[in-house]
């Protein structure tokens, strides 16, 4: 029996005999069909988590469904045996989503396949803070088991949520279009969900670093968040919109420009005067005023530094520490609040508009827009 | 040249890759019909090829197109090898040969292969071209209508019904073998699958043939089996009722019966008949009397058979009896015959029925529902069962053998009709049981008196007409009233005034094989009863093993009938309806199973309580022991009769007055009361034998029996199950469906088993299955499980597998109060001249949908009763909805191809929402394509189909019946760990099996299988191997079905139906 209901070595399966009573052993064959495919909700989460039939039953035992329905341990058991095959089996349609609305094998309801699909393609965020920016490759997929030990996420679900993140990055990487409206389009997602992979796609294409030390404390709304920022001003579709990889790649003719950008840390006047005028207009609105004042050309340093080494692949991976330890660390030192660091930014943005002798006013908006918006969301314990 | 067959290839999807260096497939289709095949071009490179083929034109016989299924064969082509078959589909074309039916099958089918099971889908248009054939030699019967529904089929009226229909077919196995080798090619199944399709539309055929010899036009209450009897061949055979069914206009459809309800109040039923009964003549015909030893078998050369003696006629608790086994064809006299009866107007009606039905060799319906006034009595359960050797068929055509078993067996049920002093037998039913070259052979059916006007020429048109003394009796209790006569009863039974008009004589319990006539009335709810039995029996080989059989079936039988009794009596009901027995052989044990829904009738006295006797008084802590064990049946039977709802009223003589003439008779139904309150003695008096009900405790194993009976759990609250179409006591379902196929194979573990303990874990497992279902669909309640239908096996040594298919049904709880006073006027209507449309219940929200879509389609301003009730919209009414719009564009189309539409008088709403929709909308083509991409809401492009066992589907109205659906597949695997053990082979194949009825369905042109039944599920696994291999066999009919609207019921209720067409008018 155990070597029978070990279906395709998944681990799901194996407990088919763990019937309580001894009797139990001997039920050779069990399922249940059902016209109107029938799903538990319930059932289908302990299932993405990667419980096993037993843990799953467990569970549900301590839900307290049994109570609720006068039903038995080995009731519970068989139905859960019957719910995970059903989902094995649907689980290669879930794979291509859009396949789950023509096929006919089983009769599910459009709101319950809208379900089922969301569902699958959830994701823990302390699992992708994991993977976030590495390489979606066997390499990675091979230490999964490292993430399932330090995220306590089951490695069957670990491996399933990466398996999700390689299937629709491999699936929109040579589509024309929007990246977040391909996603949604080919994996029928909500717009959260699809604007998430949008940002795991991208990150995984520049392979940001996220796993430093430093940027522990950020959460993966924090780098979803961020990685809308830079998909929607950053990259070729900014500016065109039907270029393959639009959304995925950086704009290499912007981040060029953005080396223009160094004139205001190199010219010791610009940077003069761009201190005055963003002191002046802060002067009297915050605590931290000595502080801003006293760091001001340190901080310009580091932001214009960021921008004009864009243009390496290795600086882009650290654009995110670099964004920390050169901005939000000594910021934070400094104890700005996150109205001071509004204040801060807006001035030190709107200021460089007045600086006569500085042309390059379009980049540097492009540039500052996705700053500020990324620092405003990072700056935060 | 009658026909011309034209099928077109259109495309394919998802089909599964052939060329791994590709990864595509180079697909092509080969068309096949008889020996003539055709080829579509190769379609390079694609895993959804558009081929577009021109349209294959096959020139055939109208024989062959009824024999022959249309093949199709999706192939990879290969330039170097062989090319390799992805897959098959079979289109049984017979839908298309009916006009009334079909007219064209379009749609994506599931390309099938046995190993891989579904890869890809494939769409494919047919159409038949069909040319008058005049010849009156002919052997085909295009244009006989088939239904698998065990009523009348709802948009039909019954003109006629002409009887029963038979055939059978028998072929060599050719693969016989793959019992033994599982290991075989795919090829030998796919051979099989063939066979098995030709073959039944050989049996269809001739069938239809012997239909129109009788002047009909469509058997209702198909039923069509296979037998794989091994070495010695394959037997398919099938029976069904004749009938001439009129096409009713659908706005007008009677809607039958299942929702119906009349009154129970017995005092509402004003009382027609003579009061002249218990005046019969006495006459001298000796009562049958009880042959207590069984019938010693006649052992002939190649075959044994045995007669139980128990069997024959059960329509009462009594083991009864008959020494009425003899198999003469002469039937008896007197007995039943118009002579012995009481009042001449019964005697009339005898008569005339009797004239209708003795032509008919026999009499026997497949029906178990039927038309208001159709079944007059009901005498009770009569079966037979015979075992039989198989040897090698010799001659396929001429399949003698087997007709004669058959003939002997419907001979024996014949006369024990008789003897029941019935004409006839309804809800009839014949199955067999196989193992190794033994086979059981068992049919059972009730014996009933039947309206004669059914079965002349013409007579139901002037039916409804006749003077009123042709139905003596009030419709909630009529049919209970027996129909043999009370002097000569042919087994002893308890008698007693019917509690519904007072007047005539009823048994004081019913069992029946048919539903619960939806005129009778009830108390309270009812309930599934399970009667299950295990028996070990030695192997054995040849003779000597049917011997065993044999001698083991009547003690089976007898056993099986005390359980269903005491059970019956723990839930204090006195009928049962939809009674089967089965009785399945094993090489080393016996299974019998009794599945029937118990009811209260009310027309029936109230059953009396359980007694326990003790065989050694004075022991007393033999004594404690059974105080303890009554006392637990005594709560249990009061706690059933609060679950169950069952309070009958209160009925003394004195309140009721009597209407009883002689005191003989009121004496005797005093002593029936007393005996109900419990005074033993006088039980035992009456009886002179051991009654049912008191249960002697002699030995352990009556105390275990005991504790089983009281081990049978009741349903969770919010559930309800029984094993009849519906209910009885529940009206207002709601829209709610969920069909299910659920399968469990119990492996015993230890050889030395008894017979105790084997029953023990059968009733575990049909009890856990139970349970099983509850908890799946508890996300319905409050729900019932209808058409619970239990099949049992014993698949190999130590096996046994037990498959349940059901539909779980949603109901309005608030409304059970409410709809008494509705029922009255129901009932009105009934009794008026027509059968009326009538459904109580309706899903609110989904009709209010659909109304206003309707409205909003046809640009129809809002119709006015759109329910304010706010129940969840679930998926069902979804579903709905979406295949509403389709059906009515559908519907309209057809409407338009025929030129006309039929718009009686009585047309209702729905059907003028139709005509209204035809003329506001001058481009039906486009409208139905955006209706088509409005379905695909969601994503979706799979017309929803709903299945069910049912004749019907709550709060929808079948508009048109497409063809009978009867697909047989064979699944085999080499891979079974690898597909999930067993249970992951079977629950994809099941699966499978639905999605290509579906399919199938769909392609027709439905949206709905009702009558949906799986007939066999051959399961054989060699886990060692790796290997398993099933075989399932599914039936039922395709209909169209829409959404009642809300009006129906209340303009019917309120009674001239013109009042709803007019307002239907109004919004156009």
């Amino acid at each position: 029996m155990q070597g029978v209901n070990r279906a395709r070595g998944e681990p799901g399966l194996e407990s088919g005999c763990h019937y309580d009573a001894l009797d139990k052993m001997a039920v050779e064959l069990d399922v249940f069909v059902g016209n109107t495919t029938i799903m538990d909700e319930e059932v289908y989460q302990l299932w993405l988590d990667g419980h096993t039939v037993n843990d799953a039953v467990k569970v549900r035992m301590e839900g307290g469904v049994l109570e609720e329905c006068e039903a038995s341990a080995d009731v519970l058991m068989s139905d859960t045996m019957d719910q995970y095959r059903t989902f094995q089996m649907c689980e290669r349609l879930l794979h291509s989503p859009t396949k789950l609305a023509n096929q006919l094998l089983f009769q599910i309801p459009p709101h319950r396949q809208a379900i089922l699909i969301e569902r699958y393609y959830a994701f823990d965020d302390v699992f992708v803070r994991e993977v976030l920016g590495k390489k979606l490759s066997k390499g990675t997929k091979k230490d999964l088991d490292d993430v399932s030990a330090k995220t306590g996420v089951t490695l069957k679900s670990c491996r399933r949520q990466f398996d999700n993140f390689k299937r629709v990055f491999k699936v929109v990487e040579e589509l024309k279009g929007r990246l977040v409206e391909n996603i949604r389009q080919h994996f029928l997602l909500s717009d959260k969900l699809s604007r998430d992979y949008a940002a795991i796609v991208f990150f995984a294409n520049n392979r940001f670093e996220t796993g430093k030390r430093k940027l522990m404390f950020l959460t993966f709304q924090d780098f979803a968040f961020c990685g809308g920022q830079l998909i929607n001003n950053w990259t070729v579709g900014a500016v065109d919109n039907m270029v393959e990889d639009m959304d995925v790649d950086l704009d290499k003719e912007f981040l060029q420009e953005l080396k223009e950008l160094k004139i205001l840390i190199a010219d010791k006047d610009l940077l003069d005067q761009h201190k005055s005028l963003v002191c002046t207009a802060l002067r009297g609105k915050t605590k931290a005023f000595n502080e801003m004042e006293a760091n001001f050309k340190n901080l310009s340093r580091g932001l214009v530094n960021i921008a004009a080494k864009l243009t390496n692949t290795k600086d882009v991976r650290d654009f995110f520490i670099d964004l920390v330890e050169k901005f939000i660390e000594p910021c934070r030192s400094d104890r700005w609040t996150a109205a001071d660091m509004r204040l801060y930014l807006t001035h030190y943005t709107n200021s460089a508009h007045i600086l006569d002798t500085f042309k390059h006013q379009l980049v540097w908006d492009r540039y500052m827009g996705v700053i500020k918006s990324c620092i405003f969301k990072m700056y935060h314990d | 040249m009658p026909g011309k067959l034209k099928a077109k290839i259109v495309a394919g999807r998802h089909l599964p890759v052939m060329d791994r260096a590709s990864d595509l497939t180079d697909a092509f289709v080969e068309v096949k019909f008889g020996n003539t095949t055709f080829k579509t071009d190769v379609c390079p490179k694609s895993l959804n090829p558009q081929w577009n083929s021109e349209w294959f034109k096959f020139e055939v016989d109208d024989e062959d197109l009824q024999d022959e299924p249309l093949q199709i064969t999706v192939l990879d082509h290969d330039t170097y090898s062989a090319n390799d078959a992805i897959g098959k589909v079979y289109i049984d074309i017979d839908p298309l040969l009916c006009n009334e039916a079909a007219s064209v099958i379009s749609g994506w089918f599931p390309i099938y292969d046995t190993i891989h099971g579904i890869r890809g889908e494939i769409n494919v248009l047919v159409k038949v071209e069909l040319f008058n054939d005049l010849n009156r030699f002919r052997q085909s019967s295009c244009g006989v209508k088939f239904f698998c529904t065990t009523a009348i089929p709802r948009c039909y009226r019954v003109a006629m019904v002409h009887g029963f229909v038979e055939e059978l077919v028998v072929n060599e196995d050719p693969e016989y073998q793959w019992i033994d080798r599982i290991r075989t090619p795919r090829a030998s199944n796919e051979a099989r699958q063939r066979l098995i399709s030709l073959m039944s539309g050989e049996l269809q055929r001739k069938i239809g043939l012997k239909v129109l010899e009788m002047g009909g036009n469509a058997v209702v209450g198909y039923l069509q089996c296979f037998d794989l009897e091994g070495e010695s061949g394959l037997v398919v055979r099938a029976i069904g009722t004749g009938c001439t069914l009129d096409k009713v206009s659908f706005g007008s459809a009677p809607n039958t019966n299942t929702h119906v309800h009349p009154s129970t109040a017995p005092a509402s039923n004003a009382c027609n008949s003579p009061s002249k009964d218990g005046k019969e003549p006495v006459f001298a015909e000796d009562l049958p009397s009880f042959s207590g030893p069984p019938t010693p078998f006649r052992v002939l050369p190649t075959s044994s058979s045995s007669p139980p003696p128990f069997s024959p006629s059960k329509p009462c608790s009594r083991q009864s009896s008959s020494s009425d086994t003899d198999l003469s064809l002469t039937p008896k006299t007197g007995m039943g015959s118009a002579g012995k009866e009481a009042g001449p107007l019964k005697t009339l009606l005898r008569q005339q029925t009797q004239t209708a039905l003795e032509q008919r060799e026999f009499p026997f319906f497949t029906l178990t529902s039927f038309p208001p006034g159709f079944l007059v009595h009901v005498g009770g359960v009569v079966s037979a069962r015979s075992v039989k050797l198989l040897d090698r068929i010799h001659n396929p055509d001429e399949p003698e053998t087997r007709d004669a078993w058959w003939e002997e067996i419907r001979q024996e049920i014949k006369s024990h009709a008789k003897a029941l002093g019935c004409h006839a037998v309804v809800g009839y039913s014949e199955r067999t049981s196989i193992c190794e070259e033994v086979c059981i052979l068992s049919a059972s059916g009730t014996a009933a008196i039947l309206n004669p006007r059914y079965m002349r020429e013409g007579c139901l048109d002037t039916g409804n007409t006749e003077p009123r003394f042709d139905e003596p009796s009030p419709p909630s209790c009529g049919f209970c009233h027996i129909p043999y006569d009370e002097l000569n009863m042919p087994f002893p039974a308890q008698l007693t005034y019917c509690y519904g008009c007072r007047r005539q004589k009823v048994p004081d319990v019913l069992f029946t094989t048919i539903d619960m006539p939806s005129e009778a009335a009830v108390t309270g709810k009812g309930c599934l009863i399970q009667a299950r039995l295990c028996r070990l029996k030695k192997k054995a080989q040849g003779e000597v093993n049917a011997t065993a059989i044999s001698n083991l079936l009547p003690f089976m039988e007898y056993e099986l009938h005390t359980q269903l009794m005491n059970k019956l009596k723990l839930r204090s009901m006195n009928a049962l309806f939809g009674l089967h027995i089965q009785i399945s052989v094993g090489e080393n044990m016996l299974l019998g199973l009794a599945s029937a829904t118990g009811v209260y009738l009310t027309a029936l006295p109230a059953p009396g309580g359980v007694q326990i006797a003790g065989k050694t008084p004075g022991d007393m802590s033999n004594e404690h022991h059974i105080l303890t064990i009554q006392k637990r049946i005594n709560d249990t039977i009061a706690k059933n009769k609060e679950l169950y709802q069952i309070n009958p009223p209160e009925l003394t003589e004195e309140v009721v007055g009597s209407p009883i003439p002689e005191p003989r008779q009121r004496s005797r139904l005093f002593r029936s009361h007393s005996e109900s309150s419990d005074e033993l003695s006088e039980l035992d008096l009456s009886h002179g034998k051991k009654d049912a009900f008191v249960l002697e405790i002699d030995d352990t194993d009556a105390v275990e029996d005991i504790h089983s009976l009281l081990t049978d759990a009741s349903p969770p609250s919010g559930f309800y199950s029984c094993n009849t179409e519906i209910m009885p006591g529940i009206f207002n379902w709601t829209s709610g469906v969920q069909m299910f196929t659920s399968v469990r194979v119990f492996r015993l573990s230890n050889a030395n088993l008894t017979n105790q303990g084997l029953n023990k874990i059968f009733t575990d497992l049909c009890e856990n299955l139970l349970k099983s279902f509850y908890f799946k669909l508890r996300s319905m309640i409050p729900c019932c499980l209808c058409h619970l239908n239990f099949t049992v096996a014993v698949p190999e040594e130590e096996l046994i597998q037990v498959a349940v298919t059901a539909v779980a049904m949603t109901f309005d709880k608030e409304q059970i109060l409410e709809k008494p006073g509705d029922k009255i006027i129901t009932k009105g209507c009934i009794e008026g001249e027509e059968q009326l449309q009538f459904s109580m219940e309706l899903c609110a929200d989904s009709s209010g949908i659909s109304t206003q879509q309707l409205s909003k389609i046809s640009g129809v301003p809002e119709s006015t009763n759109v329910s304010p009730r706010a129940a969840s919209v679930d998926y069902g009414s979804f579903a709905d909805r979406c295949s509403t719009w389709l059906e009515l564009i559908r519907l309209k189309a057809h409407t338009i191809r025929r030129g006309s539409i039929k718009t009686s008088r009585r047309t209702q709403s729905l059907a003028h929402s139709v005509s209204s929709l035809e003329r506001s909308s001058p481009l039906p083509e486009g409208r139905s394509r955006s209706l088509r991409s409005n379905r695909s809401f969601g994503g979706s492009s799979v017309t929803v189909v709903k299945m069910t066992p049912l004749s019907f589907l709550p709060g929808t109205r079948i508009i048109k019946y497409l063809g009978i659906i009867n697909m047989f597949f064979i699944r085999e695997t080499t891979s079974l760990r690898e597909e999930g053990g067993v249970s992951g082979f079977l629950h994809t194949f099941i699966a499978e099996v639905f999605a290509m009825v579906r399919a199938h369905v769909a392609a027709l042109g439905g949206n709905a299988v009702v009558s949906y039944s799986m007939k066999e599920c051959m399961l054989m696994e060699n886990p060692n191997k790796n290997q398993a291999q099933c075989l399932i066999n599914v039936s039922g009919d395709a209909v169209i079905c829409v959404i009642e609207t809300d009006q129906e019921p209340i303009h019917t209720a309120v009674g001239p139906r013109q009042t709803c067409s007019s307002g239907a008018d109004g919004t156009t």
